[in-house]
């Protein structure tokens, strides 16, 4: 297994925010979470990054349990963008390769072989602000991959966008992760967003947040976002998960 | 256009007030002045013109106090703003320090600088120096600190090392604020400057308004008081213009 979480609890002081998560993703499978708002899913993701420790539990990536060592191996995607405006696209796109050392030249042109694939061939120089939405959350998708980690943890990628954007982004990170298979952990509160682009779908009760369910999203799907959605297999594995959610929210 | 020309506008307002309560002698008479004590704006810029060679060799004199002590205060104050960021111990061992240093009056260490440092132009770097400190450290200091929290960790996860962090980060986002300290520097700077040149002096615009009062020579200590306000005002523009350029993403 790529990622193992064995009864990982986490509190801040005294307020317990997840109990007890068991949790297994296979390499270059893509699991989703989803849950009420404020459960603890981000939470969640920063304890699998190493950006947090857990109160209590195991957790292991890539069989490394120490925190730094699960950050080595994982690239955090936040739910806004945080593109930094002093960079422009391709300098934002590669900040991981020059935190790795590599020279200016060097990161950029490795970004840029992938500006062309990722539909933003162009704009390179273009800075953050004259980028639309979806662009933005490209450079940052762009970003999170190019860090080269074996595991991506992305957290509400396009919870900020307009719900057409948001349609196309999801079969555009479809198929981004099709043609470079990773392994993700990806956050959403979007049942539908969470069974297109996941293999597998862990629902999650509220605060003290437990995986209430595990549903296995419909295979194979339809790279076509509106045909995959409205296939009764998919239609059915939602209204389980949605099922599973309201009861987790009780 | 509008932006200039209401400041303009009630600049020239006041000055024909002036200008007329002067050329009445209203303004002595209520103050029971001989009238060459209460100059009217035509006669200070009449004096700014005569004494101009005067007042440019003392206005350098200040301005190269102002420069250097800022120089001085900058290079300081954001490297002390770092370590204290940095170094969270010494931030809480230094901060109150830094907040005391500002409530010592500057009448009262000027005169012990000038024991110390001698009557060159030292002492007044130091004092302009310690005035503009305040503002710089701590503008510099709350602009590290407001770094948003997701960025850090979306930073950490692309293999950012502590001063990657800084240099790519942190820094880039403090500029407005230390921008914000520059200017209230510039503003307080000439004040500094006469305050030093009062303390012990051979020349600056303090040591001329200062020597010009044993000869009620009030025309020319108006116009160097115009000459500092417009020296502050050319500084600030200056700041502007430079954040400007180095800000542009704002």
């Amino acid at each position: 297994m790529e990622i193992e979480l064995g009864g990982v609890a986490h509190s801040y002081g005294d307020l317990q925010t997840l109990a007890a998560i068991d949790l297994e993703v296979a390499p270059h499978s893509v699991v989703g979470l989803v849950g009420p708002s404020g459960c603890g899913k981000s939470t969640l993701l920063e304890l699998v990054c190493g950006l947090a420790e857990p109160t209590a539990g195991r957790i292991e990536v890539s069989g490394e349990s120490k925190a730094e060592r699960r950050l080595a191996r994982c690239a955090l995607m936040p739910q806004r963008d945080l593109l930094l405006p002093w960079y422009s696209a391709i300098d934002n796109a590669s900040l991981a390769l020059r935190n790795q050392g590599m020279r200016r030249e060097q990161a950029r042109a490795a970004a840029a072989a992938l500006f062309d694939r990722f539909g933003l061939a162009g704009f390179e120089q273009a800075r953050p602000y004259e980028l639309s939405g979806g662009m933005r959350q490209r450079v940052a998708f762009l970003r999170t991959l190019v860090a080269g980690k074996p595991v991506l943890a992305l957290d509400e990628p396009f919870a900020a966008l307009d719900a057409i954007t948001r349609a196309e982004m999801q079969e555009w990170l479809a198929a981004a992760l099709r043609s470079d298979p990773r392994t993700v952990v990806l956050v959403t509160h979007d049942v539908e967003e969470a069974l297109y682009l996941s293999d597998r779908v862990a629902v999650l009760s509220d605060r003290p947040a437990r995986i209430v369910a595990e549903l296995s999203a419909p295979a194979p799907r339809s790279a076509d976002r509106d045909a995959a959605i409205t296939d009764p297999g998919f239609v059915a594995v939602r209204e389980a998960a949605l099922r599973a959610l309201r009861e987790g929210s009780r | 256009m509008r932006r200039w020309l209401l400041p303009l506008g009630l600049i020239a307002l006041l000055l024909g007030l002036w200008q007329l309560a002067t050329a009445t002698g209203a303004v002595a008479d209520a103050l029971s002045l001989e009238s060459y004590l209460v100059p009217s704006p035509a006669e200070i810029a009449s004096s700014l013109w005569e004494n101009r060679g005067l007042l440019a060799e003392n206005a350098w004199v200040t301005l190269k106090e102002m420069l250097l002590g800022i120089f001085c205060a900058l290079a300081v104050g954001v490297g002390f703003a770092i370590v204290m960021h940095r170094w969270r111990v010494v931030q809480d061992a230094a901060y109150p320090l830094v907040v005391a240093s500002q409530t010592i009056p500057i009448v009262v260490i000027a005169p012990i600088l000038v024991v110390w440092f001698g009557y060159g132009i030292v002492p007044k770097i130091v004092i302009v120096a310690l005035i503009c400190f305040f503002p710089i450290t701590v503008n510099a200091l709350d602009g590290l600190r407001s770094v948003d929290k997701e960025a850090v960790k979306m930073m950490r996860s692309l293999n950012a090392s502590r001063w990657q962090l800084l240099w790519r980060l942190e820094a880039p986002a403090a500029l407005p604020s230390l921008f914000t300290g520059i200017k209230i520097s510039v503003v307080v700077a000439p004040i500094a400057a006469v305050f030093a040149e009062w303390a012990g002096s051979s020349s600056g615009l303090g040591h001329l308004i200062q020597s010009d009062t044993a000869y009620y020579l009030v025309d020319r200590q108006f116009a160097a008081v115009g000459v500092l306000a417009a020296m502050a005002l050319s500084l600030i523009g200056l700041t502007a213009l430079v954040e400007r350029r180095v800000v542009r993403w704002r």
